[in-house]
């Protein structure tokens, strides 16, 4: 049972690593976004060249009961090409910002992929058997002159090598002046919202017969930008739709306040219904507070009865109850906060990481009890709700042997430091992990380093 | 040598710091720091002008920073001119370590009342463990004393200062001239005259500001890449031809 033991009572192992091994990283390689769909059977990542790589999870191996299917490539599709603005004078990365899935409907798979601008949705398909026995086309296509067509006969499918294909089905732009950074579907699995900046868009899916369109959104649902930009203070930095409900949404802002708001209240939110806010303690107070305040991502719960919010120090758990303050706040790596002037200088303390739940036990839907997220040096954290424990793991190829557990990692934050323990002068900044995932119903994890992949599982008994 | 003279004037009683420093490295006050922030977050500012399209959160962040410097400088009353008239590597040696900008605000208010130097020593405690192995500083502490000496005589008159400086931030925020620093000692000598409007700053509309000169710089900014100027002008050759087209047609 997930729940009782907890993050430290599941035992992670090194299961798989995807990637270069060397240490020269291509930028085009670095990975920005990790997905699981919603069986766990794929695993979609995204990267800085625009690529979208999709793993697929082995069947379970009969013979061996103790390991799961490893993941293995099963598409690879370039999903956004660079751009130039031309009235703007400038580029526009082709970087995958995020990737959501589709829950599965039919035989294809969907997924929506986003960069700074505009949103696809790309359906993958597989093919197994080929037509063959056209009465019109040779075999490769070529049209028969019909004059030479004397019999009849019924084209049969013949089985054919598996291939995986990758077409995008609408596309969704235009509608972004700022750059993208959520794209979250609704419950409805209708609709979508798009968060920019100063701007949430709302789409309609349009997964109809039309082979493939180019769409406007519906309407935009919020709007912060001030009417005189010189005003601007505050903008937004992630936004998700709420599990169940499908009129309420919260986003996040750059000075840590999470909006809840519902769209039947009014089509345009700009006023929320709630205002989740923990005010600042004054004893830490700093020229940094606000920049560490700030909001990387927004997570609800499975249940959608609480919230999760990442700040660069911290993870804070809200009851969306109580918007006076969170319930819960866990340190991913406070040593930090005496280093946020040299952070600063050198743009780490810019840096967004996400963070995500645990998948719904089989056992026990629908529980959120454990807590991941990554920090530097290639370390990821992990706290348990329940025991309030926590364990500090590390992504490295260095402990890459099957079904050995992980070794807990330490960080010495002054003083002493004992054998075993990392000083905080010692860590890599630039080895940072800021996309994490959770298959949806298994103690797998996949971490991305700069441009690896790690997949970890729990060792089974 | 100006280190040892700054210490006997101002700071009596640490003769011991001379001796473990080598006079070299010497730890700056709250408002040399702050100082130094201000100038790395106008510096940072100024290079969210990239070939690809700056990112609003970061640049609203650091904009929001010089906004609560200038307000506690203004609360302290401790104005300093943003050196419009000093040569750009001088501007660079004042980006001194801001270790101290990190403590919280209680610690501030202890080490604040007393002389600059006065928390020294306990500041150097703490820090001797780890100064020697801090790799993410990237700041020219080397160049620290120079810039002790030149501040000293600036603390000595900082009521005249006051108007210039506001000018300068009110500029950088309000104005609409687009300007684009060619050199790094135009970055900073124009400060007064950079005008940049928020609106084109944040969301990098301008379209003279590719920084083709950032090397100098490039420690303190990580992540950019900036596009040489030849680049930027037959962009902009090829947007004056499509302008034309339009306006014509």
């Amino acid at each position: 049972f997930l729940g009782a033991g907890g993050g430290n009572d599941i035992q992670w192992c090194f299961s798989q690593v995807k990637g270069a091994v060397d240490d020269d990283v291509a930028e085009a390689d670095i990975i920005s976004t990790v997905e699981f769909n919603h069986s766990g059977e794929l695993l979609a990542t995204g990267d800085k060249g625009g690529r979208v790589v999709i793993f697929q999870q082995e069947q379970e191996n009969k013979t061996q009961s103790h390991s799961r299917g490893e993941y293995n490539v099963y598409s690879t599709f370039q999903s956004h090409e660079p751009e130039f603005d031309y009235l703007k004078s400038l580029e526009i990365e082709e970087k995958i910002n995020k990737i959501r899935w589709l829950p599965q409907k039919n035989a294809a798979q969907f997924l929506l992929s986003t960069n700074d601008k505009t949103i696809k949705l790309w359906k993958i398909s597989e093919r197994d058997k080929r037509p063959e026995g056209y009465n019109l086309k040779e075999e490769d296509g070529r049209y028969r002159d019909p004059t030479t067509v004397t019999t009849l006969r019924v084209p049969v499918f013949r089985p054919m090598d598996l291939m995986v294909e990758a077409s995008p089905r609408r596309i969704f732009a235009n509608a972004h002046t700022y750059h993208i950074n959520s794209i979250s579907i609704n419950s409805d699995y209708e609709t979508y919202l798009s968060a920019d900046d100063l701007r949430i868009n709302l789409w309609h899916l349009e997964i109809t017969d039309r082979s493939f369109s180019i769409l406007l959104p519906l309407f935009y649902i919020v709007d912060i930008k001030p009417a005189n930009m010189e005003e601007l203070t505050e903008v937004i930095t992630a936004a998700e739709f709420h599990p169940n409900s499908c009129s309420t949404f919260v986003y996040s802002s750059s000075k840590g306040t999470i909006r809840l708001c519902d769209m039947r209240a009014s089509a345009l939110c700009d006023r929320h219904s709630k205002l989740f806010e923990e005010p600042e303690d004054p004893s830490n107070r700093s020229f940094f507070s606000e920049i560490i305040s700030s909001i990387s991502d927004v997570k609800f719960s499975h249940s959608g009865r609480y919230m999760m919010t990442r700040d660069y120090l911290s993870v804070k758990i809200w009851d969306l109850n109580m918007e006076n303050r969170p319930v819960e706040t866990y340190q991913v790596h406070e040593y930090l906060r005496s280093k946020l002037c040299s952070l600063y200088e050198n743009d780490c303390i810019f840096d967004k990481f996400e963070c995500c739940w645990n998948g719904s036990d089989r056992q026990v839907e629908f529980l959120s009890l454990i807590v991941m997220t990554g920090s530097y040096n290639n370390f990821f954290r992990m706290f348990d709700r329940n025991t309030k424990r926590d364990i500090t793991l590390e992504a490295s190829r260095e402990n890459n042997k099957p079904r050995t557990v992980l070794k807990p990692r330490k960080v010495c934050a002054s003083g002493k430091r004992k054998k075993d323990e990392i000083s905080v002068d010692s860590l890599d900044f630039n080895k940072k992990i800021l996309h994490t995932a959770w298959h949806p119903k298994e103690n797998i994890i996949a971490v991305a380093t700069t441009n690896n992949l790690y997949i970890f599982q729990d060792k089974m008994n | 040598m100006f280190v040892r003279g700054l210490k006997r004037k101002c700071f009596d009683g640490e003769e011991d710091i001379e001796g473990t420093l080598a006079g070299i490295k010497a730890i700056p006050s709250y408002n040399l720091q702050r100082q130094s922030l201000l100038d790395m977050s106008l510096v940072k500012l100024q290079l969210c002008h990239m070939l690809v399209e700056p990112n609003l959160c970061r640049s609203v962040l650091i904009a929001n920073t010089v906004r609560q410097i200038q307000e506690e400088m203004t609360q302290d009353g401790t104005w300093q001119m943003i050196n419009t008239q000093s040569t750009g590597q001088a501007s660079l040696d004042r980006l001194v370590s801001t270790d101290i900008l990190c403590r919280s605000a209680r610690d501030q208010a202890e080490g604040k009342h007393a002389p600059a130097y006065g928390t020294f020593n306990k500041e150097f405690e703490s820090d001797q463990a780890q100064d020697s192995s801090e790799t993410m500083s990237t700041a020219s502490s080397v160049q620290a004393p120079r810039n002790l000496q030149s501040n000293a005589w600036e603390m000595e008159n900082p009521q005249e200062n006051k108007g210039n400086f506001q000018k300068s931030l009110d500029q950088i925020f309000e104005t609409l001239e687009n300007k684009s620093p060619n050199t790094v000692e135009d970055l900073f000598s124009e400060v007064d005259n950079s005008y940049y409007d928020l609106d084109t700053m944040l969301t990098g509309m301008m379209s003279n500001t590719k920084m083709g000169h950032c090397d100098s710089l490039e420690t303190f900014s990580s992540s950019t890449n900036t596009a040489s100027n030849s680049n930027c002008k037959s962009d902009l050759n090829d947007l004056d031809h499509i302008v034309e087209i339009l306006v014509e047609s």
